[in-house]
């Protein structure tokens, strides 16, 4: 008997050594998450990959599949504290879809429309968090920072830079840079950097090209984020095993 | 021109000796602002103000964005005429980029969106904020003073309103990809091409929309001319008209230079550069109103004011580019006798010769080829300062912003087409005040002439109120028996100055 578990009453087949996460997104079933990403190594903070196994939560990112054992997912429960997770990721930064330049390229607005995010629900926490526009060709906006360390992992293993790190601890903690100024102006990141590029919301981006695509072609107006998550995914395994 | 006539009422000697009423919110206009009428025992009129109730401040929080985020973020003003202010930031941050021309097809591409909107606001004041008053009367019974009343009344011609503005929203949602606070104009031109098939949409109905809106101009005119001896004096008063034009001194709606002219129609100043206007405009601020009040330099503030919008553009312009408007025009004219149209309600029928010019001009901008290029960016050296100038909707609208080497904007500076009919907007207010309810007793349908008179500015109150840190503010604490016990004023400068009651 091959290996398999079950995801929502779904069998779903795995490797040895695969996550649950992996293992459901080879067979084509998406389970929301933000922080993982299938170059990265699994970090494990943003919970929304939660899910139930055997009765007890587990981040199904790094949570090995087992034989045989039985995994809930789309649940009203979870789907109603991931939301929770999003509303608080939301209010603890300062998030302006209307006249941000990622909009409809964002993966946090795209996860958001997808659990059925339509209000905040917590109060606005309003941070002050420092912009660095110090880069000829990078922007770091903070106030859209959510924590994940897609960057300082990608920069750190992708680009071999590593030009992230996050500074103190909690609420209070932020993106930092490791350059002695502590600016992105002194450091070796560029515009093509994977670091860059993987940032799941606009807090990374490329300076003068913002608003370039127009509404209606951009990546998440064309796509769900269940369908880019899905590619993104083989296009891993196609070429890396 | 004199100073203002009514000026002694902007504000009374001794308020507290005085009944105050007030009209708020005041209805069928954008944005929220109330007046305030203080009378005496023989309700006779002491002091009428006009308010503007809001505060935005987006002058302030667009410091320290890139200059990218300006079209996109500060359009967010208002949503009735985000087009406008979507092209005047894309017009100043285009300098940043070295855009000192756009590409023939960017260019023609930024108007076809703009006559969208010019027709689309303009067929929404008129028909459904405008048409109640004109067709029932300024004192109709408020049950049927709305556009549900037109709806039941004239159902024909309430449907045109709507099918109107559905239309010129439908020329922006093409362009920009949404109705409202879509994305088009970025730095150096725009970001998309338009395709042939939504050429051939767009021209499927343009037809029908030159006749709805000639219909309209005829409508408005015979309204007018049937009423003209009330509708001459009411609200009425000369000023200077401020607007753009062409080179040739036409009437111009997305560029050209600044054209100010006195009551007269002569001319105070000309073929302004567009980034020069601060030497010949400056802004007064009141303690009493969030809403600066814009001056002509070389005219003092006392007789400098002037109005905008589209009574100021038809008066200031030697003629209009579409046969239809162009005839309207002349025909419209003929009102001033040689000199230039100053009755208030006059806004009414210029309006909707304007909405005739933007249905014709959208008609001849879809027919030609360029419409259809793909060349949509320009860019050369870069500059860090930039003004942006567009005629909207309501009037002339400046942006002008400054930005740092880091690209981030460092400073903002708008001034609205309400903005600069500000102190018309209190005439208005006070000459109807005067006429209308001196020593009467106050009614709904009397408060609502205050309300036409206003209406007819199609003023945007959410977009008039930007400065943060420079506006003057006024704290009274009032006792019980409505006598005030403390004061605190806080000036143009930012000091705060207590003064005992």
């Amino acid at each position: 008997m091959s290996n398999t578990f079950f995801l929502d009453g779904a069998e779903i087949p795995f490797r040895e050594g695969q996550t649950v996460l992996q293992a459901a997104l080879a067979a084509g079933q998406y389970i929301p998450h933000l922080c993982w990403r299938p170059r990265l190594e699994p970090h494990s903070s943003c919970r929304l990959c939660t899910v139930i196994i055997n009765g007890r939560p587990f981040s199904s990112c790094t949570q090995p599949a087992m034989k045989g054992q039985s995994v809930a997912c789309d649940t009203p429960e979870l789907q109603a504290l991931r939301r929770a997770v999003l509303q608080m990721v939301f209010v603890e930064g300062n998030h302006y879809c209307p006249a941000c330049e990622v909009s409809g390229n964002c993966r946090l607005q795209a996860t958001a429309y997808h659990l059925g995010l339509h209000d905040n629900r917590f109060p606005q926490q309003f941070p002050v968090r420092e912009r660095d526009s110090s880069h000829p060709d990078v922007n770091m906006d903070r106030d859209r920072c959510i924590r994940c360390e897609t960057c300082v992992r990608a920069s750190r293993d992708l680009d071999g830079k590593n030009v992230f790190g996050i500074h103190g601890r909690g609420i209070h903690s932020k993106l930092a840079v490791n350059s002695p100024s502590g600016l992105l102006k002194d450091t070796d990141v560029a515009a093509e950097d994977q670091a860059v590029a993987m940032c799941p919301t606009g807090c990374l981006t490329v300076k003068r090209v913002g608003f370039k695509v127009p509404i209606g072609e951009r990546t998440y107006d064309m796509e769900s984020v269940v369908s880019v998550a899905l590619k993104e995914f083989r296009e891993q395994e196609a070429a890396h095993g | 021109m004199s100073p203002v006539a009514t000026l002694h009422l902007e504000t009374a000697s001794h308020p507290e000796t005085l009944t105050r009423t007030v009209i708020e919110p005041l209805t069928r206009v954008e944005g929220h602002g109330k007046v305030t009428l203080l009378l005496d025992e023989n309700n006779r009129v002491k002091q009428a103000r006009l308010h503007i109730v809001e505060f935005r401040g987006f002058e302030k929080f667009i410091q320290g964005r890139p200059y990218w985020e300006a079209p996109v973020m500060v359009q967010r003003l208002c949503g009735i005429c985000p087009v406008s202010h979507q092209l005047a930031a894309a017009k100043a941050v285009d300098l940043f980029v070295g855009a000192r021309r756009l590409t023939p097809t960017a260019e023609k591409l930024r108007r076809l969106l703009h006559n969208g909107q010019m027709l689309q606001s303009h067929a929404l004041h008129f028909y459904h904020l405008a048409s109640p008053d004109l067709l029932f009367g300024f004192g109709a019974d408020v049950a049927t003073r709305n556009i549900i009343g037109v709806i039941q009344a004239h159902p024909a011609l309430a449907l045109q309103g709507v099918k109107l503005r559905k239309y010129g929203q439908e020329v922006i949602r093409v362009l920009s990809g949404k109705r409202v606070h879509g994305v088009f104009a970025i730095p150096g031109g725009v970001n998309k091409a338009l395709g042939r098939e939504d050429r051939a949409y767009l021209l499927e109905d343009i037809d029908q929309m030159v006749a709805w809106s000639k219909e309209a101009v005829d409508m408005v005119r015979r309204l007018c001319t049937d009423n003209w001896t009330k509708f001459e004096r009411f609200g009425s008063f000369r000023s200077n008209f401020l607007s753009l034009t062409t080179p040739e001194g036409d009437f111009e709606l997305y560029d050209g230079g600044l054209r100010a002219r006195d009551d007269q129609g002569q001319d105070i100043f000309d073929h302004v550069d567009p980034a020069h206007y601060l030497r010949y405009l400056h802004e007064e601020v009141k303690s009493w109103s969030y809403m600066k009040f814009p001056f002509i330099v070389s005219r003092g503030n006392d007789e400098g004011w002037y109005r905008v919008g589209p009574l100021a553009r038809i008066n200031n312009a030697r003629a209009m580019g579409t046969p239809l408007a162009e005839e309207a025009r002349k025909d419209f004219m003929t009102l001033g006798k040689g000199e230039p149209v100053q009755a208030t309600l006059a806004y009414h029928w210029a309006r909707m010769i304007e909405m005739l010019y933007a249905a014709e001009a959208i008609r001849a901008q879809l027919e030609d080829p360029d419409i259809l290029g793909t060349e949509l960016i320009n860019q050369g050296e870069r500059a860090t300062e930039g003004v942006g100038i567009v005629e909207a909707p309501r009037g002339t609208l400046i942006h002008h912003y400054k930005i740092d080497e880091q690209d981030a904007i460092v400073q903002a500076n708008l001034i609205v087409a309400t903005t600069h009919n500000n102190t018309a907007m209190n005439e208005a207010v006070r000459q109807v005040a005067l006429a209308y309810l001196d020593g009467n007793k106050l009614t709904e349908s009397l408060l609502n002439h205050i309300e036409v008179a206003i209406r007819a500015y199609d003023p945007c109150l959410s977009c008039a109120t930007q400065a943060l840190g420079r506006m003057p503010l006024q704290v009274e604490l009032v006792d019980a028996g409505g006598q005030r016990v403390d004061r605190l004023v806080k000036g143009s400068d930012g000091a705060f100055v207590g003064e005992a009651g």
